[in-house]
């Protein structure tokens, strides 16, 4: 597996090259990208990449892509080496929020600007950070609950682990479009995780005569819901997030209703326009929010 | 035999009152609920809660034979987790549903087992043992399972597994028969045979046990084994109750079974105990869960009314030992 990535990586790497050669005026103006992944050895990651070099590809930019394999060593040595090859922006996915300060700091001392995809930095000074918007994630599910039930329809939130980032935004997002169209008849927190997610729903069917959807925070809790729900024989409809395998092959067989998918394509695509904005002297805000996508049938 | 008489009289007294203490808690927190919910008390709500009392239950039953011999096992959720995807996966691949259980059960009895070997006759510390044998399982199911959850599949022979958890029989869920019998058979093996008087007679003077001759080190790699064997059991219930082994099962249940034992009036020093007093306790933590559920408690709250009814019940039932 590793290696027909790498192989893909590689011949991808001498596609662009050739695009490159062929654009070469172009790309003299618009400017070199370095970007840096924490693992090509998943597909998320995977795809993030592909999506910035269609992106820089389309621009006409340069991009150099390094692979850290989850290694902060091996990522703060990605940084060096594009420090020193002269990259005019360095987008980089960390490994790690805590250990890619060091490899920040590198590229500020060398005054390179710095942009975060996916996961942020708790070090050094970075121009702006590209995620997912787990907040509009949120309020797209809330939405697409609003639409199939209708207005007097009940409602479970199933959240995740209380104090997480993940869980507070997409519980906001959530309640947000359930606000006045909905009723949120139970709230409790099942950990992100699938046993807890059947053992909250199970005891919340007890407690609540009418339920017509549930919405969980994650995939791993609707799934478990979905146990407890066929268990109890009643007809519910269940709204996941993430797009886990299991969760989207759910979706396919018709037992989970929708899951929401975060695009890690477009994730990639904004940290190379962004990049651009930032070599033609444009500011940027701390935080792009990326859109993210309804998984139905 | 002269520590099993000076034991006598301890135990008898903590008999009564483990069993009436934290019973009669228990039974007073039921009926505070039921006035908020009528639901609570409803014969569905109640076979749920058994249900989902089964998998702490089973663990706590383990974890009691342990902590009485005055040792701890941090590993049980780790070996959960482990034993549960051995099983899937092994359902997965179209095996034999008694093969799977036999195969994840053997499993969880070895690690239990080698943990107890090195606690008792390595001479190291149990809390350190159990918590790199937690460490390592947790590490080793990642890696079995690739991070992901292994779903048992669909073939002909995974309804058979699947009703190990998800199952009824006469109305009553699988589960709730998989917990009493391991509470019967716990409650025999440490009322009514020898080596039940081992493990309480380890647990309150290890140097005199042995000094009478009782072979200290075996009673304490058997209690590991036991307490390995049901977390496995508990991952098999687990695993047949989602159709599916996740990576991350089990953590966090060490603790549950801990305070469970703890409730139930049993001493962390050892040697002082009933397993009666563990099925109380594990059932204070599971209807506390599902009561503060259907009050629908806001979850910031919870943690922390959790805390504090383990407070309450461990003090009260400290009183009542004066």
């Amino acid at each position: 597996m590793k290696k027909i990535i790498t192989l893909i990586t590689v011949l991808l790497m001498v596609v662009l090259t050739g695009c490159g050669e062929k654009k070469a005026p172009e790309a003299e103006s618009t400017g070199r990208v370095g970007l840096v992944v924490s693992t090509l050895n998943n597909p998320f990651f995977v795809t993030l990449k592909e999506g910035a070099e269609a992106k820089a590809n389309e621009m006409g930019m340069e991009i150099i892509i390094l692979d850290s394999q989850n290694d902060p060593a091996k990522e703060l040595a990605n940084v060096e080496d594009l420090v020193v090859k002269g990259v005019d922006v360095i987008l980089i996915n960390p490994t790690d929020s805590d250990a890619v300060a060091r490899a920040v700091m590198a590229a500020n001392n060398s005054k390179i600007p710095i942009i975060t995809l996916d996961r942020g930095a708790n070090g050094g000074d970075v121009v702006t950070h590209i995620a997912s918007d787990n907040v509009a994630g949120g309020k797209m599910a809330g939405e697409f609950i609003v639409e199939k039930i209708g207005k007097d329809g009940k409602v479970v939130e199933l959240q995740g682990i209380p104090g997480t980032t993940a869980a507070r935004d997409r519980g906001k997002g959530f309640n947000e479009a359930a606000a006045n169209n909905i009723t949120v008849v139970a709230q409790q927190a099942a950990d992100f995780d699938r046993t807890k997610g059947l053992d909250v729903m199970e005891n919340i069917l007890q407690a609540v005569p009418e339920i017509d959807a549930v919405f969980a925070h994650n995939d791993e809790m609707a799934l478990g819901a979905l146990k407890a729900i066929e268990g109890s024989g009643r007809d519910i409809l269940v709204v996941g997030f993430d797009a886990t395998d299991d969760a989207v092959n759910a979706v396919e067989a018709g037992t989970l209703a929708a899951t929401v998918a975060q695009q890690p394509s477009m994730i990639g695509a904004m940290g190379v326009e962004t990049a651009s904005k930032v070599i033609n002297g444009e500011t940027a805000p701390e935080f792009i929010p990326v859109e993210l996508k309804l998984v139905t049938k | 035999m002269n520590n099993q008489t000076t034991l006598e009289p301890s135990q008898k007294k903590s008999f009564i009152l483990l069993r009436n203490k934290p019973f009669i808690g228990l039974l007073i927190f039921a009926v505070l609920v039921s006035f908020m919910n009528p639901r609570f008390l409803s014969a569905s709500n109640m076979l749920n809660v058994l249900r989902q009392t089964s998998i702490n239950a089973i663990i706590s039953a383990g974890m009691t034979f342990v902590i009485l011999t005055g040792g701890i096992d941090l590993s049980v959720g780790s070996i959960l987790a482990f034993c549960g995807a051995i099983s899937a996966s092994l359902m997965a691949s179209g095996q034999n549903a008694f093969l799977a259980i036999a195969v994840s059960l053997v499993i969880g009895g070895i690690l239990g087992m080698l943990s107890g070997m090195f606690i008792s006759y390595g001479k190291l510390q149990a809390f350190i043992t159990t918590l790199v044998t937690m460490t390592l399982m947790r590490g080793a199911t990642l890696v079995f399972t690739d991070g992901k959850p292994i779903s048992i599949g669909f073939g002909d022979n995974t309804s058979l597994f699947g009703s190990i958890g998800a199952g009824n029989i006469l109305g009553i869920p699988t589960p709730i028969y998989i917990m009493a019998v391991v509470y019967g058979v716990s409650y025999y093996v440490l009322n009514h045979t020898k080596f039940g008087r081992y493990v309480y007679a380890v647990g309150g003077n290890e140097e005199a046990t042995k000094l009478s001759g009782i072979n200290v080190d075996k009673v304490k790699t058997k209690v590991y084994a036991i307490s390995g064997v049901l977390s496995a059991l508990a991952g098999i219930v687990v695993t047949a109750r989602l159709f599916s082994a996740q990576p991350t099962a089990g953590s966090g249940y060490e603790l549950d079974a801990i305070a469970a034992v703890v409730l139930g009036g049993t001493s962390l020093a050892g040697g002082i105990g009933r397993i009666t007093g563990t099925i109380t306790g594990a059932l204070i933590i599971g209807v506390l869960g599902n009561a503060l559920n259907l009050l629908n408690v806001s979850s910031y709250y919870q943690l922390m009314i959790k805390a504090l009814v383990i407070l309450a019940a461990v003090l009260m039932d400290r009183k009542s030992k004066k």
